[in-house]
């Protein structure tokens, strides 16, 4: 029984909900209680303690049940904590929504207002809104970025260009931080500067503090741009590495406060102490890596749990090199990439998607926060400003890093093979990007040493968000306008990854012709010994032999078929696919392949035509995925085979009785392997 | 020894430079490593080069000595093989791997690129009928999987498949009669597009004498 009152209402609010505007009204009622849950944390308090006072005194009187009862310190922190993800997701998804919005400015600048926004409003409301804590920062919001990107990171180019990576990672920060601190400790020492009171010491922690490109940002704005690899490895491969550089530094400055004079044995312990550092966090990262390799070996009998093996030992590579003031980042990089070649061909097609959108979801949500606390402390404080300082150091940034990248690239051009380009070099320097590490290694600087810590934060949020705003709204139009190279988008095809490994072994054959150590000839080596030794141990036994151009075919297969399974089989309209037939010429086939006679090609005929109205019953109705077969059962192999076998069924029909079955659309997959065993054997098509 | 000049002038090296695009001092470094595989004769024959021992674990050895004594690779025009070569040869072939220069113009980029995609195509197409049949790249496929035993039924299932990617790409809608005979020069340069082999199909020649140098 419908009541029409009922059904309008009904369409009413389906209809509102359609709408657009009903997600910002959603996010509204979310927005109040976080403001409001900051300032009643004050009133909850009182509250309890009253309660609490008058039960005492009044125990032996009966006070009513209480049926609605307000506990909100119980919940405070967990509470206030989803709130924020909460919000962040929900301004991420508003800014999609929002048409054309984010096709020109960067989600990390409005995120970054947002944050602003919300840390006036809770200031408005008369509370303190809650600064990035740089313990929450380094150990919570910061991992889950820097396992995706090291997890992830395309390992041929960023091999191929290490040298050059690591030039800019080592020598360009040093670069930055001694010209920065060196031309503030200059400009200081003139009176007329008024900046009096900043010694050569505080001028380059600042300079450390300021000089390093900032992983965060910089996957930020580039993600979103999609240049070419080469360029986005150069700057996000620098923006990793240089982490050491300002770990070692900025210990270095600290420790050295009160000092007056650095002896060269100072230095020499410096250097060791870098490489100290950055090696040891790569060792760190890479003895973890090779644990979750082997813990991998062995997950095939509880597939549940194999991605948080990948997530707790990346994590506490990250740890453990915190625990001895390494180098974090390194070590997480270099457990992502040393484990993840032998970890994907251990861990189940499931387990492997789970990894995949975890890491992206976690990292996402990260950043956002990240971002947008940025944007809170912003408001929060507490700012000393002063003009000169901050225009300063932002003049000076800008110049080191444009000098800087020029200077290298000189040098670099020597002895790189393909050469940098005058806009490979402008997008270089652009793309040095500060972010929210700067801000929180501020942050931890201790006001008793140095006194000019407020102003300091200052001029380092102005230049976080000169970068992110200037730099990063404009490189977009500007990467258009010089014309760089994009993205190629397109996945790996088979022929390009046949003839990369024929290209691999044809480089490393000439080099072992012409008789000298090259590039190719080590990468030879690695590869064989990776293969003889490593992926015996660390790989499930039946896989470990398999060579790399069957995994790659395997891998492909399967996601064609998972491709195919999901746009509901024969929708896609894809060009008439010769059959195998077509592809042999009339040379081969008189070679080895015999005739067959008009009577069995009827009989083959008949049979072929009965057994696809069979298979034919079996697939047809079952179009939706969810009834054909679960791409993500462990069994799929097999499930793969029969799909193929009805495929060469088909596709046997099509060629065999030209029009008497529709040309099929099938998908670009190839022959099976196998054969009906039951049926007699068709000799000009049949593979064995 | 004997008939070839042991002091070549400058003069043959200029031209050789000047044909090939090396320089003059890596010229020199090509011609000790030639006396050396050749011990110190005029000509290499392919016996000389089973004395590599990097080369005798290489998967596609065969195909690149091959490439040294096919005709195709000297451009100048012939088709064929021969039993031995000389330093001239030697040297255009390994002229096919030089880095690309600075500032290149495109259409000498294009030129550039088309030249080692034709040394590719050499390569894989051994019976010089300039297509790539499915038989010989059945054939490749084999010989890049054959360090780890004979996978046969596995390298026609791959070679099958790419050869139908091909076929697809270049062909698109075809009748299920029709053959696909072979991968022509034009189709080969298609799929191989994006791979952008004038930045990596290249070798380092040492400008220097090399200081490691292996037998």
């Amino acid at each position: 029984m419908t009541c029409p009152v009922l059904t309008r209402v009904i369409g009413g609010i389906r209809g509102c909900i359609r709408c657009r505007w009903s997600f910002w009204l959603l996010l509204f009622i979310f927005l109040f209680p976080l403001i409001l849950g900051e300032t009643s944390a004050q009133g909850d308090h009182n509250l309890q303690t009253g309660t609490d006072g008058t039960s005492i005194n009044s125990n032996h009187t009966k006070r009513s049940f209480p049926v609605l009862h307000l506990r909100y310190k119980y919940v405070q922190l967990p509470f206030e904590i989803s709130l924020w993800i909460l919000l962040a997701s929900l301004m991420k998804l508003g800014f999609h929504l929002l048409p054309g919005l984010s096709s020109v400015v960067p989600e990390s600048c409005l995120l970054i207002v947002v944050g602003l926004l919300v840390g006036g409003l809770i200031k408005v409301g008369g509370d303190k809104p809650p600064m990035l804590d740089s313990e929450l920062f380094f150990l919570c919001l910061l991992p889950p970025i820097i396992l995706d990107a090291g997890y992830f990171l395309p390992i041929r180019p960023f091999t191929e260009n290490i040298g050059t990576i690591l030039m800019f990672a080592v020598v360009g920060t040093l670069w930055n931080v001694f010209f920065i601190g060196g031309m503030l400790y200059g400009l200081a020492q003139l009176d007329a500067s008024r900046l009096g009171g900043l010694d050569l010491l505080a001028c380059l922690i600042f300079s450390s503090i300021v000089s390093a490109v900032d992983p965060v940002a910089v996957l930020a704005v580039f993600e979103e741009i999609k240049i070419n690899e080469l360029l986005h490895v150069l700057v996000f491969g620098e923006s990793l590495l240089n982490d050491a550089v300002t770990v070692v530094l900025y210990h270095l400055f600290e420790e050295y406060v009160g000092m007056t004079s650095v002896s060269a044995l100072d230095v020499f312990l410096a250097v060791i102490c870098f490489l100290v550092v950055s090696l040891g966090g790569v060792l760190v990262g890479t003895t973890y890596g090779i644990l979750a390799a082997l813990t991998s070996r062995f997950t095939a009998t509880l597939r549940v749990i194999e991605p948080l093996f990948v997530f707790v030992y990346s994590y506490m590579a990250y740890l453990s090199a915190e625990v001895f003031n390494l180098s974090g980042i390194m070590s997480l990089i270099a457990c992502g990439v040393v484990m993840r070649p032998y970890v994907e061909a251990n861990i189940s097609h499931k387990s492997f998607i789970t990894i995949k959108y975890f890491l992206k979801m976690w990292s996402s949500v990260s950043e956002t926060l990240i971002f947008i606390f940025l944007g809170v402390s912003t408001v929060v404080g507490p700012h000393s400003w002063n003009l000169t300082f901050v225009t300063i150091s932002v003049v000076l940034c800008l110049i080191s890093r444009v000098l800087g990248v020029i200077g290298l690239t000189y040098i670099i051009n020597k002895f790189r093979v393909v050469k940098l380009t005058a806009t490979d070099q402008f997008i270089l320097a652009f793309g040095g990007l500060r972010g929210a590490i700067a801000f929180s290694l501020g942050y931890l600087l201790k006001q008793e040493h140095f006194p000019m810590k407020n102003m300091f934060l200052t001029s380092i949020i102005v230049i976080i968000f000169f970068t992110v705003f200037v730099q990063g709204i404009t490189i977009r139009p500007l990467v258009d306008l010089l014309a760089v190279k994009r993205k190629q988008e397109s996945k790996q095809s088979i022929n390009e990854e046949i003839h990369t490994q024929v290209m691999g072994n044809l480089l490393a054959g000439i080099d072992s012709v012409c008789g000298c150590y090259g590039h190719h000839h080590w990468k030879y080596k690695l590869c064989r010994f990776n293969k003889r030794y490593v992926k015996r141990c660390l790989i499930v036994e039946e896989r470990s032999r398999e060579p790399q151009l069957l995994a790659f075919y395997n891998k492909m297969e399967l996601r064609q078929a998972i491709e195919m399974m999901e746009t509901g089989g024969e929708t896609k309209q894809l060009p008439a696919v010769p059959s195998t037939e077509s592809l042999q010429s009339p040379a081969s086939e008189q070679t080895g392949v015999p005739q067959i006679s008009r009577e069995l090609e009827a009989e083959i005929r008949r049979i072929v035509r009965g057994n696809l109205k069979k298979t034919g019953q079996k697939l047809y109705p079952y179009r939706r995925p969810t009834l054909v077969g679960n791409p993500f059962e462990d069994d799929f192999q097999d499930q793969l085979r029969e799909k193929q076998r009805a495929k060469v069924g088909r596709r046997m029909s099509a060629f065999l009785t030209d029009q008497d079955f529709p040309s099929r659309t099938i998908a670009r997959i190839s022959v099976v392997p196998q054969a009906h065993s039951s049926r007699p054997t068709i000799p000009a098509t049949q593979k064995d | 020894m004997g008939a070839f000049q042991s002091a070549p002038g400058e003069h043959e090296f200029q031209d050789l430079a000047d044909k090939t695009g090396f320089s003059l001092e890596q010229i020199g470094n090509l011609q000790n490593r030639f006396k050396q595989l050749s011990h110190n004769e005029d000509t290499l024959r392919r016996e000389d080069f089973n004395t590599i021992p990097d080369l005798a674990c290489n998967p596609i050895r065969a195909q690149i000595v091959e490439a040294f004594f096919d005709k195709r690779n000297y451009r100048q025009g012939d088709a064929g093989t021969v039993r031995e070569i000389g330093f001239e040869e030697f040297v255009t072939v390994m002229s096919h791997f030089r880095p690309p220069e600075l500032n290149m113009t495109d259409e000498r980029r294009e030129a550039f690129r088309r030249e080692k995609l034709r040394f590719l195509f050499n390569m894989h197409d051994t019976d010089n009928d300039g297509t790539i049949t499915l038989e010989e790249y059945r054939h490749v496929v084999e010989e890049l999987l054959s360090r780890c035993g004979t996978m046969e039924k596995e390298a026609k299932a791959i070679s099958d498949s790419a050869m139908l990617e091909v076929a697809s790409i270049n062909m698109g809608h075809m009748e299920p009669d029709e053959f696909y005979a072979g991968i022509t020069f034009e189709h080969f340069l298609q799929i191989l597009k994006d791979l952008e082999i004038e930045s990596t199909m290249h070798v380092r020649f040492a400008n220097a004498a090399p200081m490691t140098c292996r037998k």
